[in-house]
């Protein structure tokens, strides 16, 4: 067993990816505590989204340190084994796979870690089943299990994809604009599901809906140009006049 | 460059000598009529020498038919003539001549002898050397290099001291080492020949000296070794340069190919199977084209080519704009679905020209500015070659120009980069299609028209070249007109420098392999844009 | 013996649709081959030789189409070259049948094949050794196109080659064959291929009980391969194949390997397009380097296309639609063929793009579906947004 290297869940030191010669991260830093959840803003272009790729593996960093539960070096792994290992992202565009009933969605979102001979040949596990229902309740779609994703509103894709996440059972979800293009109703919905899910996960939430943040409660990182501009209370980070004047607006 | 222009231009005044030549006709006759009076081999000797004299190269036929000891005079008038199997020839035309009964005996041979055969020869390499013609006296010189004819040795350097021309005089000078080499001369001079041998170079050069090498010995042998092994790094480096000039133009072929392709590959993002079908309607414009002015008007024929750039553009753009419109634009975000429905379109066009043109291969006609072949140092390069890379650069050069110089490129280029932004800032993202497809067929239509000088046109025209386009677009990368210049040339060296070791089958098949696997490396090609907006 | 159990049926639901065309297949098969061979030449009844080496020949190429939509429907994959496994399992039956030749050829040269003698061959080169034996060429049948396919799907996969690009390359991949395939030099009998068979397991090839024979074993292989295709569907695994054909980035971030599951399937289906060309090859007699021509790999495109990709039976409906066209066309009037062809492709992706099968089922469905909703709305539940759906139609 290898030292944990720090006690964090999420730790990211001096990060910078280019692309084209474009810096998309310049020296990016941030901690992250088991349990914690914590919501980023920053305007269009901060980085955001780039960030995400880089802990889920999508994009390799040019420099920095990017490590998970302490001793994980995930510069150094693909997409894959990351989420194996207990990271979960929702994308900016909710993807669901449209072709299956919710329940297969999450279904599969559950049999990551299986081998091509287990999804052949396994059957369905009571547990399986259990577990379904139990992310049923919490994302509300009960009703709606055995209908195609295709046919789900945009926000209830959203929280599909939410769903998706609980059944991959991981440590950490990362979650980009849940509640983009979402009516009040739902958004506040939304909120009160990531702070369920927030009892018993670590997560990161991406949003530019100051209300939802708000909503959340949680401390907040803002990000500007690829690195951290402020870090604290919302209240803090919106009186900070250097986060008014690149995002918020006066 | 320099040598080929020289040797066009000493060919010019050739012909305008030859022209001249005819004047000097009436001296000769009266000379070799003089062969029936020889009684001694002194007088034949004096007469050969008063020949040589003349410097005329048209008593090179009696010289040689003297020494074949064909040379005869009729007893009854002394009048000479060449005998041959039976038949008389003019000594100086070589024009049959009817001579009546034809009895052998009524003929008497002109006596001969091999020390007078070797002043015939040496006279006849001089006279050569001395032609008024400088093509002959050059060939004369490459004759006697190429043989190493030590009796021609001493009319050389008299030639040479006269001679004026430095093409000649270089070629001279060459001939004069290769003699001296085969000559009972010293061994400096024997050197000194070595070494202005060397420096001549070529598969002639190497080919003597190899010849030499056997019987040389002593500090001669190393020489000659030296020089052979010299040669033939020289030669390889020909040989390599060569190969790229072939590699250039098989670039060229491809680029032409391939370049409408990278546009409508790289603006919609569709693969349009067709292509080679709008390659091939621009082969059959030219056909068309030709038939027509062969029929109406031949003497247009040197325009032909220049006449069907144009028409050939608008059919293929005509034809890839209805296939846009009618078909294209209705499947548009399924690119797996435009490929199929393009190559039933390739299909159903194929067809088309089949009933219409007949399932046989046309011949297209190439203009005389297209025929022929000229050298530069060890180089040959055919003038339909040299047009078609010219050709293709100069559409790679208004193609490039279009697309960074004018509105319509810019739009393009917005439209490749970001779709959906270029719609919201104005642009009439499907008139862009539609006339992007439009123009990346309308060049593959003029392509069809350069084409169609190297090869064959036939239904099927297109595709033999689809597949290589594919290749050459996915190597090169999407959305970059350069990436296309590069994938096309270095496909095409490859290719080429393959072929004398691989065979040019498996040649082909060793580059097709090596791109599947330059794709795994680098999945969007050599010249891939990067960053978020490819992911889109 | 759990492992091979028939799954769960709550969760791997295996259609009705593909029972009943199991079963159809299997009446199929068996009444020809009664037809052909019990029933005496002067009934009505009877059905002639050369019908039965047709169909023979569709229940291959349908095979062949099952094999492509394996990858194609359900995966994503389009290849533009499954020709090349189909022609290089016909190429290791077609070796077996060289052998078999024995002392019979023109030459009567005891081992080397005629076309051998010919080129002056000395000796057989090694990769033809072991051929003489059927177990060894049934080996081969499955295994070169399957290590082809595996070798090129696992270096395409790994470096996430898809879409055009992945069509292009499988294109180039059965170019580069067929041009190898033409060379004398290669061992396969160049130009001509190999041909001239004598006999397969000592039975007379020419013989109509072999030939009835051969078409009622491409018609268990087909059922087979209905079979497997069904099977691996209705699992877990064939919801991934779905799921990674829609959402290939979305199942690598649920901790899949995307490029595990193709090259399963991808080498799956390359074994299954070698075995429909093992047993094309002793029906039509020939095996040729123009098995290889990439406009025949485009062709098994269209017939999975018309007769419905995703969709079990939909392949072996269009392949025996489309060559039964074919056939026809050619008959009567040749040149027109290749029009048809060229406009049922535009036809099918422009106006057909689930093909014959899929529209049906969708049809049926909708018809069914349409009454539950109706129930649903009243129950008060959330309405389904058209703007969704319309955009999930234009997805695919």
């Amino acid at each position: 067993m290898k030292e944990r290297l720090t006690s964090s869940i999420l730790y990211l030191d001096n990060v910078h990816v280019a692309f084209d010669g474009f810096k998309a991260i310049n020296g990016l830093s941030m901690v992250l505590q088991p349990g914690e959840m914590r919501a980023i803003i920053g305007p269009n272009g901060a980085g955001k989204t780039t960030m995400m790729d880089i802990i889920t593996g999508k994009t390799a960093p040019d420099a920095g340190d990017v490590f998970f539960d302490g001793i994980v070096d995930l510069t150094k792994q693909d997409e894959s084994s990351i989420a194996t290992m207990g990271i979960g992202r929702k994308f900016q565009k909710p993807t669901v796979f449209d072709h299956h009933t919710l329940e297969d969605n999450l279904l599969l979102a559950m049999s990551g870690k299986q081998t091509i001979r287990s999804l052949l040949f396994s059957h369905r596990h009571q547990s399986e089943t259990e577990h379904i229902n139990s992310i049923f309740e919490t994302i509300r779609l009960a009703s709606r299990r055995n209908d195609l994703a295709a046919d789900l509103s945009h926000g209830q894709k959203q929280w599909l994809e939410i769903g998706m996440l609980l059944a991959q059972d991981p440590k950490l979800l990362l979650i980009d604009e849940p509640v983009a293009g979402m009516t009040d109703a739902e958004t506040l919905e939304t909120a009160r599901l990531l702070r369920e899910i927030a009892r018993d996960h670590t997560v990161v939430v991406v949003e530019h809906d100051m209300d939802f943040i708000r909503e959340l409660d949680v401390k907040v990182t803002c990000l500007h140009e690829g690195a951290v501009l402020a870090e604290g209370t919302l209240d803090h980070v919106s009186a900070d006049s250097r986060v008014v004047d690149v995002y918020l607006g006066r | 460059m320099l040598r080929g222009i020289s040797v066009v231009c000493s060919w010019l005044i050739w012909s305008f000598l030859a022209c001249s030549a005819s004047a000097q006709e009436v001296d000769i006759k009266p000379i070799i009529a003089e062969f029936a009076q020889a009684k001694k081999f002194r007088d034949v000797e004096v007469i050969v020498e008063k020949l040589g004299a003349t410097g005329d190269s048209r008593v090179g036929s009696s010289l040689r038919a003297l020494s074949d000891g064909k040379l005869k005079f009729r007893i009854s008038d002394g009048e000479v003539f060449i005998v041959e199997d039976g038949s008389a020839f003019d000594p100086i035309t070589r024009e049959k001549i009817s001579i009546g009964d034809g009895d052998p005996n009524s003929f008497k041979k002109v006596k001969v002898k091999n020390s007078l055969r070797r002043k015939i020869a040496a006279t006849l390499s001089g006279l050569t050397l001395k032609s008024t013609s400088v093509e002959r006296r050059l060939r004369s010189a490459s004759t006697i290099f190429k043989n190493a004819d030590a009796r021609s040795l001493e009319a050389l350097e008299t030639a040479l001291v006269d001679e004026e021309n430095i093409d000649v005089r270089v070629a001279f000078s060459d001939a004069k080492a290769a003699a001296t080499l085969a000559s009972d001369r010293s061994s400096d001079e024997k050197l000194i020949a070595i070494d202005r041998i060397i420096e001549r170079g070529g598969s002639d050069a190497l080919s003597l000296l190899s010849r030499f090498s056997i019987r040389a010995d002593g500090e001669l042998k190393t020489a000659i070794d030296a020089g052979i092994s010299k040669i033939q790094s020289s030669l390889a480096v020909w040989a390599s340069a060569q190969n790229v000039w072939y590699g250039i133009s098989l670039g060229s072929v491809l680029l032409l190919a391939a370049i409408g392709l990278a546009i409508t590959f790289g603006v919609m993002g569709v693969i349009n199977m067709a292509h080679g079908e709008m390659v091939m309607l621009g082969a059959y414009t030219t056909f068309a084209v030709q038939e027509l002015i062969r029929a109406s008007a031949p003497e247009l024929f040197a325009w032909s080519l220049a006449i069907a750039l144009p028409l050939a553009f608008l059919v293929s753009g005509t034809v890839g704009l209805i296939m846009e419109r009618g078909l294209i634009r209705f499947l548009y975000g399924r690119p797996l679905e435009t490929l199929l429905a393009t190559w039933g379109v390739s299909l159903i066009l194929q067809q088309c020209v089949r009933t219409i043109f007949g399932p046989t291969n046309r011949e297209v006609g190439n203009p005389d500015w297209m025929s022929g072949a000229f050298e530069i140092g060890h180089l040959s390069i055919t003038w339909n070659r040299l047009w078609i890379v010219v050709f293709a650069m100069a559409v790679f050069t208004v193609l490039y120009f279009i697309i960074n110089r004018t509105s319509f490129g810019l739009d393009m280029r917005a439209v490749t980069q970001n779709r959906r932004m270029a719609g919201a800032m104005g642009i009439r993202t499907s008139w862009v299609d539609a006339m992007t497809f439009a123009l990346g067929s309308g060049i593959a239509g003029i392509a069809g028209v350069a084409l169609s000088q190297i090869g064959n046109v036939s239904p099927n025209l297109g595709q033999s070249y689809i597949i290589d386009s594919f290749l050459v677009v996915v190597f090169g990368g999407v959305g970059n007109l350069w990436g296309t210049l590069v994938g096309a040339m270095s496909l095409g060296i490859m290719n080429k420098f393959l072929e004398p070791y691989a065979g040019a089958v498996l040649g082909k098949v060793i580059i097709l392999i090596a791109i599947i696997l330059f794709i795994q490396k680098r999945p969007r090609g050599l010249f891939a844009l990067k960053g978020r907006a490819v992911e889109v | 013996m759990t492992l091979f159990s028939w799954p769960n049926r709550t969760e791997n639901f295996v259609g009705v649709g593909t029972k009943a065309a199991l079963l159809a297949l299997a009446v199929f098969a068996v009444a020809i081959t009664f037809a052909n061979l019990a029933v005496p030449v002067g009934s009505a009844l009877h059905i002639p030789d050369y019908i039965v080496a047709l169909l023979g020949k569709f229940l291959c190429y349908a095979m062949l189409a099952v094999s492509l939509n394996l990858v194609w429907g359900y995966c994503g994959i389009l290849s533009l070259g499954h020709g090349a496994f189909f022609a290089l399992g016909g190429y290791a039956m077609g070796m077996y049948l060289m052998r078999q030749i024995g002392t019979r050829g023109v030459y009567g040269h005891p081992v080397l094949p005629d076309f051998m003698v010919f080129l002056n061959y000395k000796e057989l080169p090694w990769f033809w050794t072991g051929f003489d034996q059927f177990w060894f060429a049934a080996l081969m049948i499955m295994l070169v196109p399957g290590m082809l396919a595996f070798v090129f799907g696992w270096l395409a996969f790994r470096s996430r080659v898809s879409g055009v690009y992945l069509s292009i390359i499988t294109q180039a991949m059965t170019y580069a064959l067929l041009l190898a395939f033409f060379r004398n030099d290669m061992g396969f009998g160049g130009n001509n291929g190999l041909t001239d068979f004598k006999e397969i397991f000592g039975f007379e090839l020419q013989s109509r009980e072999t030939r009835a024979g051969l078409f009622f074993a491409s018609a268990v292989f087909l059922g087979l391969f209905v079979a497997i295709t069904a099977f691996i569907t209705a699992s877990r695994f064939g919801k991934l194949l779905v799921a990674t054909r829609d959402a290939e980035a979305r199942t690598r971030f649920l901790g899949f390997r995307p490029e595990k599951v193709k090259l399963f399937v991808w080498t799956l289906s390359a074994v299954m397009a070698g075995i429909a060309g093992a047993l094309y090859v002793p029906q039509v007699g020939i095996i040729n380097p123009g098995e290889f021509a990439p406009a025949n790999s485009i062709e098994i495109v269209i017939w999975t296309a018309v007769g419905g990709r995703g969709t079990i039976i939909g392949p072996v409906v269009g392949a025996f639609l489309v060559n039964g066209g074919k056939s026809w066309f050619t008959g009567l009037f040749p040149e027109v063929w290749l029009f048809v062809l060229g406009a049922l492709f535009v036809f099918t992706t422009l106006f057909l793009p689930k093909g014959v099968v899929g529209t049906v089922r969708e049809a049926w469905t909708t018809r069914r579906s349409t009454a539950s909703r109706v129930t649903k709305r009243n129950e008060g539940c959330i309405q389904t947004k058209n703007g969704d759906q319309t955009q999930a139609v234009a997805a695919e």
